[in-house]
């Protein structure tokens, strides 16, 4: 466990969290891997666990009727994956797939649920992180919506 | 030397017999305008003009002045660097390849009659832009080689000159074969003074007598008078850098409410230079021509790239203009754009004036100095 | 006995265009091309990475591309093409045999030489890779002068990528704004490729080319890595019309694009980017 308390502070999303919470977070942690191509969740699915990337790259695809899986968004080393742990129903609304070997540190959000509720300073400080992920991921997101690379008017 | 007006057909007679094309002022639709001179009496004799914001007219002196004015919506711009011009024209070789034949610029040599100082400045201006940089603009080059210059120095600025406060006049300092000083007091009579090899040649010509101190002094006193009369007054030593911190400054949306962005300053201005290109051809596409023509910063399409227009905006676009003309022309070209002669002023159809656009950015700069 | 005197030979004066053959002409994507083209008389010229040619097609016009060949070498003139209008739809047009006018070289260059011992990093975006690929190749063609050397790319979908062959030669880093089936790379955009890129922040240098507000994220992505703005150099647009500094029309601010870029270090490009419609 001390092992990944050291990973944990190296997170992006983790910087700054003080030493007694990130042990709180280490004891619902645990390393995982995952080879190329298999499947982390389903959409659908119960989401009970976040994931912070440590290397490889992860895809959020979609399944698309008559075209099969797309990929809308990938994930990379030192980024995080998930965050419907955190709002009911508590359910996946993507598929997720590694794209090449990924090693990553997964934490329970059930678990870690729990401890928010008996401590909501806990749960102001992880829901204050997770939103600027959002919020980062939207901006990026308006960007490709901006179509840049657009013809103009031709 | 000292010369009589009389003798100033003799001087138009004599650079038409070297056969220079003696353009200069005239009277034609009710303004002073640049146009061939056969005759020193095409002069505007005894005329003289009263400018203001969008105001010009023509009145009549109580005297015989031949350069009783100040300038008129033409300049010498119209000469060197024509409205429009045909640059070259191409077919297409046996092999496809381009066969260009550029256009000759071979008609006779020009002779500039009653050139000011501010407009011999703005002849310098043009000159860094064209000839001045790592290329050479050949159409210009050619016309401006050979080009003769008989200045006159200014006693009758106009409403809206401002050469004072640019440091462009009103006593012509160089580029001149021949300079004029027109003396009204007493007798009425011409200083002339030589400015080069060419000058001295010519003036052999002319009926000449030696200028005593008294010719001289009256000179003196008739460009001293000038420089007390100007129409218009800009504080121009601190421009480039006033300009740069005042980009985002509500006097521009101010303007913009005025501006109708008909381009008019830029037409008269003789130092606006911008032109685009017309590529022309004929039906079957074997015959084809490169134009060049006079294009102004206040059209929406010079700035067009990727399916729009950098400066759609009146707004953006009087700032490009002014901020140039006044401030960034130092960056690009290292003097300033502005030459003082008024004529934006006189001719903007809303009479906006640029001395009183900078005036008030100036006194209303957030944290800056309260200077007037 | 009279001696027969040529008379002195005037060379064509800077709007004339010379006639170069197109010698290849390949599609890159649906509506971009790579022609390659020699001068039909003369020398070909030395063309600078970074540098633009004014390219004229016969009776149509005349606009800038940028050179997205070999750079600094003599040879032929390789120059890829987006067709977005009339002008351009013609040279994309024109088949091996045809011909086109050029003027130029013109313009500024990117820094590579000057970059000497420091880690590269190529941030494009679309067409933006052109101008930058003669950056890589010199990059690659001094390989020990030079650290680590990164592309970073994207484009708006899988199908718009340009040279693909050479993106998995020099390991570059892709990026798609939208993916299609069978794409399994990356989806997102360019400027989330930085703050994993591999090279030292403390003295890498930064070239970057694609539409302006990609420009604009991504060198906030840079900035946020550590590199400073005089490190950073960007290739910037204006309408252009004569590319030799004496029609004023791509002026930006106290500059003209066409004679003082338009390759131009981002400190000095900064308060100009930060106006808007200036």
């Amino acid at each position: 466990m001390r092992g990944l308390e050291t990973v944990l502070a190296d997170v992006p999303l983790l910087e700054g969290m003080d030493a007694g919470r990130l042990e709180l977070l280490a004891g619902c942690a645990s390393n995982v891997r995952f080879e190329p191509g298999e499947v982390l969740f389903r959409e659908g699915d119960e989401a009970n666990t976040f994931y912070v990337v440590r290397s490889g790259t992860i895809a959020l695809e979609t399944f698309v009727p008559a075209r099969g899986g797309m990929t809308i968004e990938t994930i990379d080393a030192g980024e995080v994956v998930g965050w419907s742990w955190l709002f009911p129903p508590y359910r996946w609304h993507f598929d997720a797939r590694a794209v090449a070997q990924v090693r990553a540190t997964a934490i329970d959000g059930a678990c870690l649920r729990g401890k928010c509720d008996d401590d909501p300073a806990l749960g102001y400080d992880l829901m204050r992180r997770f939103a600027q992920v959002m919020i980062e991921r939207l901006q990026w997101t308006r960007l490709r919506l901006l179509d840049v690379y657009g013809r103009g008017d031709g | 030397m000292v010369i009589l007006p009389t003798q100033l057909e003799a001087l138009v007679g004599a650079l038409r017999d070297r056969g220079y094309l003696v353009v200069g002022p005239t009277v034609r639709d009710g303004a002073i305008v640049y146009d061939e001179l056969e005759r020193g009496e095409d002069l505007p004799t005894g005329w003289t003009d009263s400018q203001d914001g969008g105001t010009y007219r023509l009145e009549r002196r109580d005297d015989e002045a031949r350069f009783g004015y100040a300038v008129g919506p033409h300049s010498w711009k119209s000469l060197l660097f024509p409205p429009r011009i045909r640059l070259w024209q191409a077919r297409r070789g046996e092999n496809g390849s381009l066969e260009v034949e550029e256009e000759p610029v071979d008609g006779p040599p020009l002779a500039f009659f009653g050139a000011r100082s501010c407009e011999l400045h703005a002849i310098a201006i043009q000159d860094r832009i064209f000839v001045g940089g790592r290329v050479v603009d050949r159409d210009y080059a050619l016309r401006r080689e050979n080009v003769f210059v008989v200045a006159v120095n200014c006693f009758e600025p106009g409403g809206t000159c401002f050469c004072v406060s640019m440091g462009t006049g009103p006593k012509v300092e160089f580029g001149y074969d021949l300079v004029l000083t027109e003396l009204l007091d007493g007798e009425h009579r011409l200083l002339l003074e030589v400015g080069s090899e060419k000058g001295a040649e010519i003036v052999e010509e002319l009926s000449t007598r030696v200028a005593d101190q008294g010719d001289l002094d009256a000179a003196e006193r008739a460009v001293d008078a000038a420089r007390g009369k100007m129409g218009r007054h800009m504080e121009a030593s601190d421009l480039h850098e006033l300009l740069a911190r005042n980009l985002e400054h509500p006097r521009w949306d101010d303007v913009a409410e005025r501006c109708l962005t008909c381009g008019n300053c830029t037409l008269v201005c003789p130092t606006c230079f911008c032109s685009s290109v017309e590529e022309v051809t004929d039906l079957e596409g074997a015959h084809a021509e490169r134009w060049r023509e006079w294009d102004s910063c206040f059209t929406i399409d010079h700035s067009h790239i990727h399916g729009g227009a950098v400066r759609p905006s009146g707004r953006s676009r009087y700032r490009q203009w002014m901020t140039h003309k006044l401030g960034t022309w130092h960056d690009q070209f290292g003097t300033s754009g502005c030459v003082g002669c008024g004529r934006c002023i006189t001719w903007c159809p809303v009479a906006i004036d640029i001395t009183e656009e900078v005036a008030a950015i100036r006194s209303t700069e957030e944290g800056g100095d309260a200077r007037a | 006995m009279a001696v027969a005197t040529a008379e002195p030979l005037v060379p064509p004066g800077p709007m004339v265009p010379r006639s170069f053959v197109v010698r290849e002409r390949a599609r890159d994507t649906s509506d971009t091309w790579t022609l390659t083209l020699e001068a039909l008389e003369g020398g070909s010229p030395s063309i600078g990475p970074g540098q633009f040619v004014m390219v004229y097609v016969f009776g149509i016009g005349e606009v800038p591309i940028s050179v997205s060949g070999p750079p600094s070498r003599p040879g032929p003139v390789v120059l890829t093409v987006r067709a977005v209008g009339a002008v351009t739809e013609a040279i994309c047009a024109t088949e091996p045999g045809g011909m086109l006018g050029l003027r130029g070289p013109l313009g500024t260059t990117w820094p590579i030489a000057e970059s000497r011992g420091a880690d590269v990093v190529v941030v494009a975006g679309g067409i933006g890779l052109a101008p930058l690929r003669p950056v890589v190749l010199h990059a690659l063609a001094h390989r020990p002068a030079f650290g680590e050397v990164v592309v970073l790319y994207g484009a708006r979908t899988p199908g718009d990528l340009l040279y693909p062959a050479q993106l998995a030669e020099w390991s570059a880093d892709v990026i798609v704004d939208a993916a299609e089936i069978g794409w399994h790379g990356k989806v997102g955009v360019v400027p989330r490729l930085i703050p994993d890129a591999a090279f030292d922040a403390a003295t890498a240098v930064a070239f970057v080319c694609g539409p302006e507000i990609m420009m604009r994220f991504a060198i906030e992505a840079l900035l946020e890595r550590g590199l400073t703005p005089d490190r950073i150099h960007v290739s910037l647009e204006r309408n252009m019309r004569c590319g030799l500094g004496h029609c004023g029309h791509c002026q930006l601010g106290p500059t003209l694009i066409c004679r003082d870029g338009p390759v131009y270090p981002y400190d000095v490009a900064r308060p100009w980017l930060e106006v808007r419609e200036l």
